[in-house]
């Protein structure tokens, strides 16, 4: 069995796989927060690739996204920042989050032969619907790199059953019609979906799109294996962006890494203090 | 000759050649389909399509007639050459033919809500104006700088009762704008319709929208036999999205007529700064299409120029791309400087004040025309008139210090 796959079934059921963008507000912050995840207990990585037009993203991850762009970064530096991450200890699987345009032009084969290099263990599309995404598909099943796909509520049962069937790593339920982002409430539908969801899956099923706190984790426990958490990680990078700056002294951005772990430990988890 | 897939509804997932399909997440697909359900049902529904072409007529003043340009003719000593008058129509541009067509679908779906996207504002006010008419609250997303430039548009929707969003995201301009339009329709597909501006966009908008535009060239070819006897020798329209272009083209895809494209070159497209995607562009996926784009080597997208807002999009219709690729049209870049020409020229010749998007049309059709011979015909789409395009002139006209030569 690949690391993908052990990772998501040693932790079925408690899933936590956050988001991050690369180069977000550096390449070594993106680092320093990677290990950080991991230390978090996160069971897998998902690292996002800054895109000019990110039309699926809401107002957090498309500032994320601006100011990793401003730092230059690109699919291809992404893929050898995760091969830094791993020489710096990341152990979970790590999966490239990019717009289809974006992989389109550094080129679907040229990605697969980076992805083994750098030790990239899956890849998500979020515009590359399951219509559009046969040939995909089939690279990746040959290349051993999970594509992941997206479900939503509005999904109908026919899509549902032939997007399942081919799935493979996990399936990412999307809560909420919309993009990314901190939200109140879900779709008013998410539970019934998510039943749907988990009565056709054989693979685990997590929960994305605005999960921000520990309610949410806690209402969503029982319906799903897990939750990926963008926005609100993203949000507290925001926070710490001058404090995480690599120019700044080392204690400072220890600190700000510290802080920023206790508040989402509390945040998502409702755990207090913990040792980092 | 084209082969016949050119011509005929796109075969699969919305494909013209290798371009088009339906790149859009997971959020989108049911509205996607939904809308291409409801599309195909329509358009096979007499009652649908004459009310369309009834509110066409009443509402827009269509038929647009052809006008002949005898002066101009004269000076350019070539083909002759006809216009056909899109800026006739009511809100002054061929915009109004798809709204139309939308507001209607957006009816009949039960759908009270309407959004858009718009970056001069001229299909911002073509929806907020067919808003008002079926009585549908309307949301225009408009890029914030754009929303500076386009004061007066930016009123003129107002006072139609619909809510302009200014979009701070991104460059703040019409790319950034259509972004922040999928974004909201993906929140509130249930109970919204997102009226399209162009041959643009995942399927089934290129072929829906192409549709809706064919009017204009169903008519002229109508009108050229009913005038000269036989159809044009070329015909010729500007692109930016393209949706004049592809309405105007579609019905002679299959005639033997000559077609040219005319895509906006800018400040020239050997400087960054243009908006000439077929001739600059290279392969990508935005706004939900495969298609020509222009781009960095990562993939991203790079703010066209030109000084034509409606022109100045980093993509361009899939079809389009496609009748490039096989060569069944050939687009050219027209330069802001020809464009200013062109539009002084059917200023002083004919009386006429188009559009600048369409001015660019013109001013390919004027050196396309020099090359063909007296006996032959060239007909243009004139997509919009020049009312909202003054201010821009002049002061393009006082930069040059051509201002009082020109006056």
């Amino acid at each position: 069995m690949n690391r993908f796959n052990q990772y998501m079934r040693e932790n079925q059921g408690s899933l936590f796989i956050p988001f991050i963008t690369a180069g977000d507000p550096s390449e070594n912050a993106t680092v320093d927060i990677a290990l950080m995840m991991q230390k978090m207990g996160a069971s897998a990585l998902e690292l996002g690739i800054p895109f000019s037009d990110p039309a699926a993203d809401g107002p957090v991850i498309q500032k994320a996204s601006l100011r990793a762009l401003k730092q230059g970064m690109t699919l291809k530096k992404a893929m050898f920042l995760a091969k830094k991450m791993r020489e710096k200890g990341l152990k979970i699987p790590i999966i490239i989050f990019t717009y289809y345009n974006v992989l389109l032009q550094l080129g679907e084969e040229r990605f697969m032969e980076l992805a083994h290099e750098c030790d990239v263990d899956g890849l998500l599309v979020p515009d590359l619907p399951f219509e559009e995404s046969g040939d995909l598909r089939s690279l990746c099943t040959k290349e051993n790199i999970p594509l992941i796909q997206l479900v939503a509520p509005t999904t109908s049962d026919k899509r549902l059953k032939q997007i399942v069937d081919q799935a493979q790593g996990f399936i990412y339920c999307v809560s909420s019609l919309g993009v990314t982002g901190v939200r109140q409430t879900f779709h008013p539908d998410v539970y019934p979906f998510l039943k749907r969801v988990r009565e056709l899956s054989p693979i685990p099923i997590a929960v994305g799109f605005g999960v921000s706190s520990s309610k949410h984790v806690e209402a969503l426990q029982d319906h799903c294996d897990g939750v990926i958490v963008g926005s609100a990680i993203v949000r507290e990078i925001e926070k710490h962006i001058d404090e995480l700056d690599e120019l700044k002294d080392d204690q400072k951005r220890k600190e700000a890494l510290g802080d920023m772990y206790h508040t989402l430990q509390k945040q998502l988890f409702n755990k207090d203090k913990a040792v980092i | 000759m084209i082969e016949q897939e050119t011509t005929k509804q796109p075969i699969k997932k919305g494909r013209y050649g290798s371009f088009g399909g339906r790149y859009v997440p997971e959020t989108l697909m049911f509205a996607c389909e939904e809308l291409e359900k409801a599309y195909e049902d329509a358009s096979k529904d007499q009652a649908f399509l004459s009310e369309y072409h009834s509110l066409l007529k009443e509402y827009s003043g269509r038929p647009t007639p052809v006008t002949y340009l005898k002066r101009v003719t004269e000076q350019v000593g070539g083909a002759k050459i006809y216009l056909k008058r899109e800026d006739l129509n009511h809100t002054g541009a061929h915009k109004i033919n798809n709204a139309i067509g939308q507001a209607l679908l957006a009816v009949r779906m039960g759908k009270n809500k309407v959004i858009a996207e718009t970056g001069a504002g001229q299909h911002g006010v073509a929806v907020a104006t067919v808003a008002a008419y079926f009585g549908l609250s309307c949301k225009v997303f408009m890029g914030a700088l754009d929303v500076e430039r386009q004061a007066l548009n930016v009123f003129r929707m107002r006072l139609l009762g619909a809510e302009v969003i200014p979009v701070e995201s991104g460059n703040k301009t019409l790319k950034d704008a259509t972004n922040e339009a999928f974004r909201y329709w993906a929140a509130n597909v249930e109970d919204t319709f997102y009226i399209v501006g162009s041959v643009v966009g995942p399927h089934p908008y290129p072929m829906m929208v192409r549709d809706f535009q064919r009017v204009i060239g169903d008519e002229s070819k109508e009108q050229f036999i009913e005038k000269t006897g036989k159809l044009p020798d070329a015909v010729v329209a500007c692109v930016g999205g393209g949706s004049n272009a592809m309405g105007m083209f579609y019905p002679f895809l299959e005639d033997d007529v000559a077609l040219f494209g005319a895509e906006a070159a800018g400040k020239g497209i050997d400087t960054e700064e243009h908006a000439a995607t077929l001739t600059k562009g290279t392969e990508g996926v935005l706004h939900g299409a495969r298609t020509y784009l222009i781009q960095d080597e990562n993939g991203q997208i790079i703010e066209p120029y030109s000084i034509s807002a409606g022109l100045d999009y980093p993509g361009i219709g899939p079809e389009h791309a496609h009748l490039s690729k096989s060569g069944r049209v050939t687009y050219r870049a027209i330069t802001d400087k020809q464009a200013m020409e062109a539009l002084g020229l059917l200023c002083k010749k004919e009386g006429i004040l188009p559009a600048l998007e369409s001015a660019h049309a013109f001013a390919l059709a004027i050196e396309q025309a020099k090359t063909m011979d007296p006996s032959q015909t060239l007909l243009v789409c004139l997509s919009g008139r020049g009312d909202k395009d003054v201010h821009t002139v002049m002061q393009y006209l006082e930069k040059e210090g051509a201002i009082h030569e020109s006056i």
